[in-house]
């Protein structure tokens, strides 16, 4: 279980560009379940995803991840209760190593590492299988560096990453907006295998309505750091895109002038 | 060239090559520009040299040395982690700061060591001539190095290091504490310069403190000598270059010296290493110009 509990983040304080990003951000996700976010530019949605990965340390507020308060941890300390995939396709891996490598390291995420050999045999093998079910043929590029890969084929070798070590929750921090639309819908719906074949807890950022409601179990909609949606269930079933919109333009009671928010 | 001057050049370029390998760690690996290495070199031979002399075993003198070298390399590791100042200023700071530690540490410029009693000095009554002994013995020291670094490398704490050095974001979310791993390569890579220190002062037979200047063009050289010779193959063959480059850098520079023609002299070694590389570094680049 994850949960947020009044969260409150504020960049700069004290100096003329202080910016509150988070005001008073309160949310419990129940084991198993996939969340979605969405938001316009700077409504939040990465500064929640920050906060639950400790690259942003909350102002006030407490962070929960599975039954560890981890509200002063930092990234790196909390690492074994969080998996990630980032925007970036560059970002998730080490260019200058090879694949296997890449996922030796991950998949010792949050555990002591210590002198035994990162490649043995038996680990070559599983990392094998598990790059095989990809089927983009990757399993016979073992040993090529990292960057000779293709976008999209880092951002799936950084999903089988995530899933390599044991984790309380997996963040995706629109992981697929940086790929052409092929193989964006390739990368969504490996996620969506992954997470439904695991029972994973994980939380979502994305750009597009479009895949906040085709996907997961539950949408929550970031404006101005406040969570200003929240929908699950049937309610969520019949929901359309226009019908976010709508919602949205009730809530906050004002015109929608964001294209962002439109687009997808 | 002699063939005592030939030997003489592979001679120190092994003793160097740990330079090279610490220099690979710290550039390479952590994509760290350290020059704490021209002090934690001249560091090494001083506190071995100075100890030796004080009668203390020189294997354990030679291990206080690595240990110095370590401590010089947590400095500048504090400096850039802690007090986050550039990491190459950093390394300038604890390089200018250990000259004067090194005066006094030996107290004077310059200490002998010619009838002392060496990690070398059981090996010379064996039979075979000393100016085979010397390589013969650094060289194997440097293979068990070589040996040492490359399995830590290949390892799970040696993959974190890799990875701070490749992309420290992604390290931290693989729950690799970033500035540990800085602490902890900066000390392995100026304990093996110091350990080159310390055996360059049994091999040739004094300390000197001005003996460190240009450690680090020395090392670099080596460093990209060895990658334009055999590419970038991994870590096994990375390692290897760095002791190939040594060893080839010391011999050019011999041949250079030695050939009248050029009518070049001992003290002309600064302006020829720097040439030599500037060389290496524009060759490689010269032939992927040359093949685009």
């Amino acid at each position: 279980m994850i949960k947020l509990d009044n969260i409150q983040v504020i960049f700069g304080k004290g100096t003329p560009l202080q910016k509150q990003a988070l005001n008073g951000v309160s949310l419990t996700i129940e084991e198993g379940t996939f969340v979605t976010v969405i938001g316009s530019n700077g409504a939040g949605k990465s500064t929640v995803l920050g906060v639950l990965a400790g690259d942003v340390i909350p102002t006030a507020g407490q962070v929960t991840i599975g039954s560890t308060d981890v509200t002063r941890k930092g990234t790196a300390a909390r690492a074994g209760l969080v998996a990630r995939v980032f925007q970036d396709p560059l970002a998730g891996s080490c260019g200058a190593l090879s694949i296997e490598e890449n996922l030796a390291l991950a998949a010792r995420r949050g555990e002591s590492r210590g002198l035994t050999p990162a490649l043995g045999p038996k680990r070559r093998e599983h990392f094998r299988e598990r790059i095989a079910e990809l089927n983009l043929g990757l399993e016979n590029r073992m040993r090529d560096r990292m960057d000779l890969l293709s976008g999209g084929q880092r951002q799936a070798v950084s999903l089988v990453m995530a899933t390599l070590a044991g984790s309380e929750v997996l963040l995706l921090d629109e992981h697929t907006a940086a790929l052409d639309p092929g193989m964006a819908e390739f990368i969504m719906n490996l996620t969506q295998k992954i997470v439904s074949e695991r029972k994973l807890t994980a939380l979502m950022v994305t750009h597009s309505m479009r895949q906040a409601l085709d996907f997961g179990h539950r949408t929550i909609m970031l404006h101005a750091g406040e969570v200003v949606l929240d929908v699950s269930g049937d309610s969520r079933k019949t929901l359309q895109v226009e019908d976010l919109i709508a919602m949205f333009r009730r809530i906050r009671g004002q015109t929608l002038d964001d294209d962002a928010l439109l687009i997808g | 060239m002699s063939q005592i001057a030939f030997w003489g050049a592979v001679e120190l370029g092994l003793v160097y090559a740990f330079v090279a390998i610490g220099v690979f760690l710290a550039f390479r690996v952590l994509d760290f520009p350290d020059l704490t290495v021209d002090g934690s070199f001249p560091l090494g031979a001083a506190v071995a040299a100075v100890l030796i002399i004080a009668g203390v075993n020189p294997w354990i003198a030679s291990g206080v040395a690595m240990i110095a070298g370590a401590a010089a390399g947590i400095v500048t590791a504090i400096l850039n982690v802690r007090f986050r100042i550039l990491n190459l200023l950093a390394s300038i700071l604890t390089m200018i700061a250990l000259f004067s530690v090194n005066l006094r540490v030996m107290g004077k410029p310059n200490v002998a060591l010619i009838n002392a009693d060496t990690m070398l000095s059981p090996f010379y009554g064996l039979g075979l001539r000393d100016f085979y002994v010397r390589p013969l013995f650094v060289g194997l020291l440097v293979l068990l190095a070589v040996i040492a670094v490359w399995r830590f490398l290949e390892s799970d704490a040696g993959l974190a290091m890799r990875a701070t050095g490749a992309n420290a974001r992604m390290a931290r979310a693989q729950g690799v504490d970033t500035s540990r791993q800085i602490y902890l390569g900066m000390a392995m890579s100026n304990a093996l310069v110091a350990l080159g220190g310390a055996l360059f002062a049994q091999t040739n037979g004094f300390a000197d403190v001005t003996s460190g200047v240009g450690t680090i063009v020395v090392g670099l050289a080596a460093v990209i000598i060895g990658e334009t010779l055999l590419g970038a193959r991994g870590i096994l063959i990375a390692l290897i270059g760095c002791v190939l480059g040594s060893i080839l850098y010391r011999i050019a520079i011999q041949l250079a010296l030695s050939t009248d023609m050029l009518g070049l002299q001992a003290s002309d070694l600064n302006l020829v290493t720097a040439a030599l590389v500037t060389v290496a570094l524009v060759l490689p680049r010269l032939r992927r110009g040359g093949a685009a």
